[in-house]
């Protein structure tokens, strides 16, 4: 049943060649470059791949080799991996801003043998470190801006090899046709791709999907929004994501429609709103930037406009849901509604690129129900996904018409949901991993005996049959009271104010609960000027007593809030402190998706957590900082520490795990 | 699409840092009783970047005006593809292939990064003003060609998110980019960066780095440049001139400059 619309095309390079007969002149990648949008139809794109394969092979790539694919999200770099399934090697995409200790790891684990890179910088982070990978044969390269000098032996420029494949295939129509054979002989279980997964613990690993995994999950997606070969998307999203690979390769490829790719990261929400994207992808993250922004320039406009944004905000969080929702809404209500859509929310949404959006998704962490709400109250029709990369992503997706702030919505197409005894919750679909690349022992870990992935994540089943994630498993603990302890939970919640950046909570198997946090330096420093706050850095901005009332006012209210909730209410807040660094990826306190390592974070600043438990107002800590070129430094700083006011549980706490 | 168009002469560019491009001969520039600079000789080799440093008060921003014909010296020559240059305006300089950057950004405040670069390109602009005017015919067909070279230069310098912004919103790394990119502009044949990185941070600095290099790696664009800090001189340079008091005191490769007592003496003090 799953790949019915696919008929024939069970590999990548069978539906490209599907989609250049089909709809040969349909634009299918489009790349903003010097300031054009340059565009490639379908034919034309599957012309590059099939050069490209060749060129590829004629360089010595073989069926089974391992194609490592470091950029921005780039045509070529898409078109690479599709080259090289073409002639059945498996592209392993890996992350481009991991610093060159990771990315030796991934590319000697994965063994890879050809890399495929974006620019002068990507060569010369695996030149760096080339002689730890004794696999590596050649290297490709997309812009040659730098490169003119470098030793050509072993790297070449894509546009030469696609540019040698062709001739090579025009030459001789024999080989042309030993080409396509070459395709036919790749089929739906053929491994497809390799994925890293970020690795929130340890080593990141490898896990393998087939054609067929990712074609099915592709289509899971296609059909339960409907989407076809008239929408757009952007590319932005690290192209080592399996949201990224389902999103901009695959459900492109399986749907039709076209992927743009913007000039840089920076240039996104330009390029996304000359798009006009139809179908979008994001982080919380990005969405919480974006309002973040628009909230800080806010305070710079004119009275009128403020005072206009905030009263239809308010009319549109009052009302904008259920209008989106279809629910009953008085005609006044609705009226008013529409004049804010004209004066505040149209343009709004035309601001943020997203006046063409259909639906758009947002997955990869817990999103805060306020900053969820306000995106669908003004018409964005914003819905939330679980998924994980060993799932090829959809494990559940809200329905229209049933979205919650608080739940991931009900289990996906084709995917059986188990919750096991401990509250994991556990999985099992067509379009699951076929296993971590060399690592049987992980494997065996992850999955059942029947066939079930283990998600890692606790959640529970509400009364009307959504899922509701709390946090990772084994995170969710216990205070020495007894009460749940939720870290990701606290987190989330104070995460949705606009100047809290990072938080990491603190407090299994201790009295009470505590967190350490980065303010915004977006949305501090604007208020700091408003406010003739003098700073000269981050971390002077982060120790100011009066940025320390503002924080203490923000866990006040999570605090109350937390006490209305008689299952939360334990793990009110007890203590805080603002660190005097942003955690950084760099430093491994994030992973690359950019999430909390908690355990690492707890274990490098030890000091300020015994400062948060054993009473002191104020602990002295120096880390060692990671620069981008992998050189280090140290910083030290006196960082202070703030009790926090508790409330008393509304109602009483069963101690259970969830 | 292609970076490498910028290389306007088509033809791969060989380096050989040997020909001299300019040289400056026994030069003194006095301002009434002051003696800016006393007979300077030097020269910049085709290819070379070449650092003119010196503490507060050389005589190197003078030097560099000297050479782009901003100071006219009383006394010596300077000497540029071989010509002797009597008395050269500061436009002709340009039209010659002199560009440069200012120490006080020297930008269009209020407009674009576009339109600032674009104006790099004016010299190199042929139709008339009522062409221009209309901005039809021959003089779009001109726009549009000199518009590519600009986008080519956005691209290079990694500029693209500020293509439209007013130039006077942006952060003072930004804008020595975007003075950068206008000297580029130009296509020039000899470059003159006045404290290219002063004011920066250490990412800001190491950006600005790579671009040097890479101007004068892929274009083949001869650089001179003024700059304090050390640690980027000593790295970029294939040689250094060293002035004090508007005398040059050692002149030569970055490690030769580096051993020399007279510049350990002009920078770090003598005991008298």
């Amino acid at each position: 049943m799953a790949s019915a619309s696919a008929g024939q095309a069970d590999t990548f390079p069978k539906l490209l060649l599907r989609n250049a007969r089909e709809r040969s002149s349909r634009i299918a990648f489009r790349h903003k470059d010097l300031g054009i949008w340059q565009s490639w139809t379908w034919a034309e794109v599957a012309e590059q791949v099939r050069s490209f394969a060749r060129g590829l092979q004629d360089l010595g790539l073989k069926r089974g080799e391992k194609v490592a694919i470091i950029g921005y999200n780039r045509p070529r770099l898409y078109w690479s991996m599709c080259a090289a399934q073409w002639i059945g090697a498996v592209p392993v995409p890996v992350y481009a801003d991991s610093v060159a200790e990771e990315m030796a790891y991934v590319l000697d684990h994965a063994e890879a043998v050809f890399a495929c890179v974006q620019d002068q910088e990507q060569v010369d982070k695996v030149l760096s470190i080339a002689e730890r990978l004794p696999h590596l044969r050649q290297m490709l390269y997309d812009e040659p801006r730098g490169l003119r000098d470098y030793d050509h032996g072993k790297l070449h420029e894509i546009d030469k090899v696609i540019a040698g494949g062709r001739d090579a295939l025009k030459a001789s129509p024999e080989a042309a046709a030993a080409h396509e054979r070459e395709m036919e002989a790749g089929s739906g279980s053929d491994l497809g791709i390799i994925l890293y997964t970020s690795g929130t613990t340890g080593r990141p690993k490898g896990v393998m999907l087939s054609h067929f995994n990712v074609i099915t999950a592709a289509e899971i997606g296609c059909q339960f929004d409907g989407l076809n070969e008239s929408d757009e998307v952007i590319a932005y999203l690290p192209i080592a994501w399996v949201g990224d690979h389902v999103f901009s390769y695959a459900q492109a490829i399986v749907a039709g429609f076209c992927v743009n790719c913007p000039e840089g990261p920076e240039t996104v929400v330009d390029d996304r709103r000359e798009v006009g994207t139809t179908y979008a992808f994001a982080p919380p993250r990005v969405f919480e930037t974006m309002l973040t922004i628009t909230m800080v320039r806010m305070e710079d406009a004119g009275p009128l406009m403020r005072k206009m944004f905030h009263y239809f905000l308010g009319v549109a969080k009052q009302h904008g849901e259920k209008i989106l929702n279809g629910e009953s809404v008085p005609l006044g209500a609705r009226l008013l509604y529409k004049l804010g859509d004209i004066l505040i929310y149209a343009p709004l949404r035309n601001r943020f690129g997203l006046s063409n959006i259909k639906v758009g998704y947002t997955a990869g962490e817990a999103i805060g129900p306020e900053l969820f709400k306000f995106y669908r109250s003004i018409g964005v029709n914003l819905k939330q996904l679980y998924g994980q990369t060993e799932a090829g992503v959809y494990i559940t997706m809200q329905p229209n018409g049933e979205i919650k702030a608080d739940t991931v919505g009900r289990p996906a197409p084709l995917v059986e949901i188990r919750i096991d005894d401990n509250g994991e919750v556990l999985y099992r679909s067509p379009s699951i991993f076929g296993g971590y690349f060399k690592d049987p022992e992980k494997t065996a870990e992850t999955m059942t005996a029947d066939g079930y992935v283990r998600s890692g994540d606790a959640g529970f089943f509400d009364e009307t049959g959504h899922l509701k994630i709390i946090d990772r498993a084994k995170d969710v603990g216990k205070l020495s009271s007894g009460d749940l302890f939720p870290p990701k939970y606290i987190e989330n919640k104070l995460k949705f104010y606009p100047n809290i950046k990072e938080v990491v909570a603190f407090g299994q198997g201790r009295d009470y609960a505590t967190v350490a946090l980065n303010i915004d330096l977006t949305a501090v420093g604007n208020w700091a000027e408003r406010n003739n706050v003098v700073y000269a850095s981050y971390q002077e901005l982060a120790g100011h007593d009066l940025v320390y009332d503002m924080i203490a006012k923000h866990v006040d209210e999570v605090n109350r809030s937390l006490a209305a909730e008689p299952l939360m209410g334990g793990a009110q807040i007890r203590r805080f402190l603002i660190l005097h660094k942003e955690l950084d990826a760099d430093d491994g306190e994030l992973t690359r998706t950019q999430k909390v390592r908690r355990g690492f974070i707890a274990e490098r600043y030890a000091p300020l957590v015994a400062a948060l438990y054993d009473g002191s107002d104020i602990a002295d800590i120096s880390t060692e900082v990671t620069f981008e070129d992998g050189r280090k430094g140290v910083i030290s700083a006196r960082v202070k520490v703030r009790d926090a006011k508790t409330y008393p549980v509304t109602a009483p706490t069963p101690a259970r795990a969830a | 699409m292609n970076v490498e168009s910028m290389n306007v002469t088509g033809e791969p560019l060989h380096r050989d840092k040997g020909e001299v491009l300019l040289s400056v001969d026994n030069i003194s520039l006095r301002f009434g009783g002051v003696k800016a600079i006393s007979d300077v000789s030097f020269d910049i080799r085709k290819g070379e970047v070449r650092a003119i440093i010196g503490p507060n008060g050389a005589g190197k921003t003078s030097m560099l005006n000297c050479i782009n014909g901003f100071y006219h010296p009383q006394e010596g020559q300077i000497t540029y593809k071989g010509v002797r240059r009597a008395k050269v305006k500061p436009h002709q300089a340009a039209a010659d292939g002199i560009a440069r950057t200012f120490q006080n950004v020297a930008l269009f405040k209020g407009m674009s990064t576009l339109d600032n670069i674009m104006t790099g390109r004016t010299l190199k602009m042929h139709r008339n003003f009522f062409w221009q005017a209309l901005r039809h015919g021959p003089a779009m067909t001109e726009e549009i060609e000199h518009r590519k070279v600009v986008e080519d230069i956005i691209d290079f310098l990694q500029i693209q998110h500020i293509r439209k912004l007013p130039v006077g919103k942006l952060p003072y790394g930004l804008q020595k980019r975007v003075e950068l990119g206008r000297a580029l502009a130009m296509e020039p044949e000899l470059l003159l960066l006045d404290e290219p990185m002063a004011g920066m941070n250490l990412e800001e600095k190491e950006d600005m780095c790579r671009f040097i290099l890479d101007v004068n790696n892929q274009f083949g664009t001869t650089i001179a440049l003024i700059e304090h800090d050390m640690g980027v001189v000593m790295d970029l340079s294939d040689r250094v001139v060293v002035l004090e008091y508007g005398r040059k005191i050692a002149d030569g490769t970055p490690d030769q400059v580096k051993a020399n007592q007279a510049v350990i003496d002009a920078y770090l003090g003598v005991a008298h």
